[in-house]
């Protein structure tokens, strides 16, 4: 399998921009529009949730750490982990279940990745989740089944079960990811029911895009003048 | 798109800016004279050495306000923004296609047709308006002028361009009193001059021209532009030329039949300039006002953009052409629309 270089790495929460929209993902990730108000929103949910990379729970049977780095090599991304929850295991489950420093016996890692909206129609949140968990697995050695989608208009959190359909789609995400920052090109607007919800449609300007009107044309009308009338 | 969003012109040279929480206060002695939310601003340009706090400047780079500094007669000083923004990777374009002579002649007719085809609509006018003040001089230039965009297209090369652009000025502003109907004796062009300008109009266009280029260079950096790497004008340390490229097409439209309307309309009259011993003409504090509040209005006026059909406020031309010329650095269309007035 190919690894990515340090170079090369993108940043991992970009996949649900990419699984949204490739132009999303392009305006965001290569042109930086609104990387700063992106960048500050993000950071403000993060403070909202209090979340501390020092400050992890631990009950007796489960661990729990926020915002843990995560990286994967396979996938070229590179990350934080909102919450991944490290569940006690009384035997050791070969390949499920690892080892955590200072601490006795099993564990088994569970991702969760927090969102503040609803669950979506589509699989932008999942792919997230699931690229998250096959960093996980690298760093870990471990294989992992499932995770959870937490929203916080539902207050619920929804288990994603990593199949081999899911994993599929979020590595050619992240192939064509990859493929885009290499070219540096922009794909073109392509106007759909999403347009509607996102939030970059005044730069990206569907509209202009898909009402084109050739500029030769253009020129050549407002060139023309009329002398006759002098 | 993007509102349009007020600049605040201070122009007290005492003033003094600072902020409260969101908002941009204006203070003269301590006191404060005007308070606005930080939201309603795209720009702040202060005129003389006003002082701004810290905080202020913080606050402006942090919401992406413009703060940029003049001096009393509209030189430009400097400029405080955040982050440079936008993508490397089209500035990158802009640098090479600025290098191409091939692309650069191009994007140089682009501009130039557009002034050319701009001024001959405005000298068109009295030709509708004043039919008993044309003489040859302007039947002949507007017939020569109609001509140029099918000169341009077989200009070989950049200094061609600049050719026909210099012979059309000429042609153009050797009609321009034609223009002025009310206050004749006291706003007589000579020929167009500036550093100093030596007539009252050359004073106001200049410090129009001044608070366009103002205008297009905030654009230009909004889209991820270079505003200092242009293709008409070549590279000249502290030459905004990009923004000078792109003003090109603005200029008859936004500047100069604003400057021509508001001698008409007695807005602004000859005692408000300030003739120097040596010719040298300055413009004074009201008369300034009066154009900086003139030139306010102007930007709120609605039309309909040209290329794109859509009603917008004159006020964004900079930034729609700005946009439209990164979208062709960026491959999202095939050339460069200007902006067109007739």
């Amino acid at each position: 399998m190919m690894l990515y270089s340090d170079e090369d790495f993108l940043l991992l929460s970009g996949i649900q921009h990419m699984a949204f929209c490739e132009r999303q993902w392009a305006l965001i990730h290569l042109e930086q529009i609104w990387a700063e108000n992106v960048r500050t929103v993000e950071g403000k949910q993060l403070h909202d949730r209090a979340d501390d990379p020092f400050k992890d729970e631990s009950r007796k049977k489960l661990r729990v750490v926020r915002s843990m780095p995560i990286i994967s090599h396979a996938l070229g991304l590179r990350g934080i982990a909102d919450v991944v929850e490290f569940h006690q295991s009384k035997i050791n489950i070969e390949g499920e279940t690892c080892h955590l420093e200072n601490r006795e016996g099993w564990w088994r890692p569970v991702p969760i990745e927090y969102k503040r909206g609803r669950p979506k129609p589509d699989d932008r949140d999942a792919v997230q989740l699931c690229a998250q968990a096959m960093a996980l697995e690298e760093m870990l050695q471990v294989s992992i089944s499932s995770g959870f989608l937490f929203y916080g208009k539902t207050k619920h959190r929804e288990l994603v079960t990593l199949d081999l359909r899911l994993r599929q789609h979020t590595i050619e995400l992240s192939i064509r990811m990859h493929q885009l920052a290499r070219e540096g090109l922009t794909p073109k607007a392509q106007k759909g029911k999403h347009c509607s919800q996102c939030s970059l449609t005044e730069y990206c300007q569907p509209y202009w895009m898909l009402r084109h009107r050739p500029v030769e044309d253009y020129l050549s009308r407002m060139c023309r003048v009329e002398v006759d009338d002098l | 798109m993007r509102r349009l969003l007020n600049t605040l012109y201070v122009t007290m040279p005492d003033a003094y800016l600072a902020c409260d929480g969101e908002n941009v206060l204006v203070k003269i002695e301590d006191e404060i004279r005007f308070r606005i939310p930080v939201h309603n601003l795209e720009g702040i340009v202060c005129f003389g050495f006003a002082g701004a706090s810290p905080k202020l400047m913080y606050l402006c780079c942090e919401r992406g306000v413009a703060l940029s500094f003049l001096t009393t007669y509209g030189k430009f000083m400097g400029r405080i923004t955040g982050n440079i923004s936008g993508n490397v990777l089209l500035r990158r374009t802009q640098y090479r296609w600025s290098d191409d002579e091939t692309i650069s002649s191009r994007l140089s007719r682009r501009f130039v047709a557009a002034k050319i085809i701009n001024s001959r609509a405005v000298l068109h006018r009295v030709l509708r308006d004043h039919p008993e003040i044309v003489d040859n001089n302007l039947r002949d230039s507007l017939v020569l002028l109609a001509r140029m965009p099918e000169r341009l297209e077989r200009a070989a090369d950049g200094s061609a361009i600049r050719g026909i652009e210099g012979e059309a000025a000429h042609l153009y502003f050797s009609n321009f009193n034609k223009l002025i109907l009310n206050q004749k004796d006291d706003f007589q062009m000579i020929n167009r001059n500036r550093r100093p300008p030596t007539d009252r109009i050359n004073a106001l266009l200049s410090f129009l021209y001044t608070l366009l280029t103002h205008e297009v260079v905030a654009a230009l950096e909004s889209v991820g532009l270079d505003p200092q790497v242009g293709f008409l004008h070549r590279d000249r340390p502290g030459r905004p030329s990009l923004a000078l490229d792109v003003m090109e097409e603005m200029r008859p439209h936004l500047v100069d039949r604003l400057a021509v309307t508001l001698i008409n309309r007695n807005q602004i009259s000859s005692d408000g300039f300030n003739v120097k011993e040596n010719g040298a003409v300055i413009m004074e504090d009201d008369t300034r006002k009066e154009v900086l509040t003139a030139w306010q209005k102007r930007k709120q006026e609605v039309i309909t953009h040209p290329y794109l059909g859509e009603k917008i406020p004159l006020g964004l031309v900079p930034y729609v052409q700005a946009l439209l010329l990164a979208r062709h650095m960026r491959g999202d269309m095939e050339d460069y629309p200007p902006f067109f007035w007739k």
